[in-house]
């Protein structure tokens, strides 16, 4: 676990290297003694994304989350993982009974005056988003979310979804054919970094790998990163996995229209 | 007394013909120095060339934005950074509607517009860019954006005034540019320097506040850095009720016709951060 000097320390480094946001990850943010402590630190000189299972809220923790919310100019971002709008689709993914405490922290959330971002990683065909997105807005409306913000995230073939879907296959890497003309802003690696209790990282998905790992400081974690892993590959399709729809940008120089022009 | 230039930034024009001629008449009136237009001229109004007709017309200079780099090159949408199946039913709609009637005359225009501009007003070096000085789509919120990536900007980018209108939402902050860095090193005498940032806005649809009003900026420059440029957001009343008009004429969605009437944002909701979600209606 990180220490809260280790984060100051941290995010002083990284506002001198002109850190445009913050995003805490885990584990659990919020099962750390210091998380409220942390945020601050962060939440004074930019914006600041906590990824949390909310299922450690109470209404005292939404209190204070509220208050450090409102002492910064900049926003607060709580995304919260929910996996399907039905304990029978959610809970084999993230956990027997998760269902209901998740849509427990959620109304917290709301009742605190937060609009969280439910992320919810697509365990579905691509084409049958609209109808699954339209079932979260549903079960969310009816809890008086009306208007909530949803974040799809495409599975990536690592860890319990190996198990659950598929591994990449053997040949599933990516090639130098399939980045010339690909603009690498489009990946979060090119303009993050991740750091842990053990150092400077290329991106939380990689974070156990020990290649992955680029020094102690931030200082040192600035060099371009070869795309050499699996997970680079549904990076590389779908675009910044991690960041928010408020930070991600498209390439410029894709997608040719194709056929007549009609005019 | 020393003078200053006092120049008018717009952008965001969106096919609105109403709005760019209220802001011709505005800036007329108060006698500003210059126009600037920051592009995007296309997207959600209807009759796009309109905007093109009456900007080339008047040769204001204007910046290529994500829709007119799109429409010029013939791309497949508008690359706007949309990642909801809804916001980018809403945005092919529109940029299918404006691609099918901006003439090929006018595409070539917006093909060849500049992505950036820079002026030395007085002691300013001054960038003009349509998303960021990196990126022409990128978003800089107000809610979004730390002081120490704006300091970088300036840095960068060399410059102390750098003005933007990708996201529509009008903001201005100044920055503290910490001395000893290369590029914009402290003034002679130590102390550090400032940047400012503004977002002018957009002048095809209201800043998502509940008025009909829409938005541009007029930034005045001292001829001295013994005084701060300062920044002032105007609000451009224009005959709003006739542009809807015309929108439902051309079939275009009833959500942007509301827009247009309520002040509110219907579409396009899911990139504003949780501050600026906040304080629109949907
Ligand atoms: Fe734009």
């Amino acid at each position: 676990m990180m220490s809260l000097a280790q984060v100051e320390d941290h995010v002083r480094k990284a506002v001198e290297l002109g850190v445009k946001e913050f995003y805490f990850t885990g584990g659990e943010p919020f099962l750390h003694p210091q998380i409220e402590q942390m945020l601050s630190a962060a939440l004074a000189v930019g914006p600041v994304t906590v990824l949390t299972n909310a299922t450690r809220f109470t209404p005292e923790r939404v209190a204070a989350l509220a208050r450090l919310r409102d002492a910064s100019p900049y926003s607060l971002e709580l995304r919260t993982s929910l996996d399907g709008f039905s304990s029978e689709t959610n809970d084999p993914i993230r956990g027997w009974g998760s269902f209901q405490r998740i849509l427990h922290g959620i109304r917290l959330l709301l009742e605190g005056g937060f609009l969280p971002i439910i992320t919810a990683m697509r365990s579905w065909p691509v084409d049958q988003d609209e109808a699954q997105l339209a079932g979260f807005r549903n079960l969310l409306a009816a809890m008086g979310y009306r208007y909530p913000r949803m974040k799809l995230l495409p599975s990536l073939k690592l860890g319990q979804e190996v198990r659950r879907d598929r591994g990449y296959a053997e040949h599933e890497y990516l090639t130098e054919s399939m980045m010339a003309g690909f603009d690498p802003g489009h990946l979060m690696c090119s303009s993050g970094r991740i750091v842990s209790a053990r150092g400077v990282h290329v991106c939380p998905i990689l974070v156990d790998w020990p290649d992955s790992y680029l020094g102690a400081s931030l200082h040192e974690g600035q060099a371009q990163y070869t795309l050499r892993h699996q997970a680079c590959l549904t990076c590389y399709q779908f675009g910044a996995l991690c960041a928010n729809a408020s930070s991600s940008a498209p390439s410029l120089e894709q997608t040719r229209r194709h056929g007549r022009d009609p005019s | 007394m020393t003078g200053q230039t006092r120049i008018g930034l717009f952008g965001g024009v969106y096919s609105n013909a109403l709005a760019l001629r209220a802001l011709l008449q505005d800036a007329g009136m108060r006698g500003l120095d210059r126009l600037y237009c920051l592009g995007d001229l296309g997207a959600f109004g209807p009759y796009p060339d309109r905007v093109c007709e009456v900007l080339r017309a008047t040769g204001i200079p204007v910046i290529q934005g994500n829709y007119d780099h799109s429409l010029g090159n013939g791309l497949a949408d508008c690359r706007c950074g949309y990642t909801d199946p809804r916001d980018n039913y809403f945005a092919k709609l529109s940029y299918d509607y404006t691609f099918s009637r901006t003439s090929t005359g006018h595409k070539c225009w917006l093909a060849q517009l500049p992505a950036e501009l820079r002026l030395t007003i007085g002691p300013w070096r001054v960038l003009l860019c349509h998303g960021s000085p990196r990126k022409t789509n990128e978003f800089l919120w107000e809610t979004a954006t730390s002081d120490a990536f704006l300091a970088w900007l300036f840095k960068r980018y060399e410059c102390d005034v750098i003005v933007a209108t990708h996201t529509g939402l009008p903001w201005a902050r100044e920055v503290t540019v910490q001395a000893g860095c290369q590029a914009h090193a402290a003034q002679a005498d130590g102390v550090p320097r400032s940047g400012w940032f503004v977002n002018c806005g957009a002048i095809g649809r209201p800043a998502n506040d509940g008025r009909t009003t829409v938005i541009y900026a007029v930034l005045s420059l001292p001829h001295t850095m013994l005084r701060k440029p300062e920044v002032k957001f105007v609000r451009l009343a224009y005959d709003h009720e006739r542009f809807a008009g015309e929108m439902r004429a051309e079939g275009l969605p009833e959500e942007f016709v509301q827009t247009i009437l309520t002040g509110w944002w219907t579409t396009c909701n899911e990139i504003l951060p949780a501050k600026e979600r906040a304080r629109g209606r949907y």
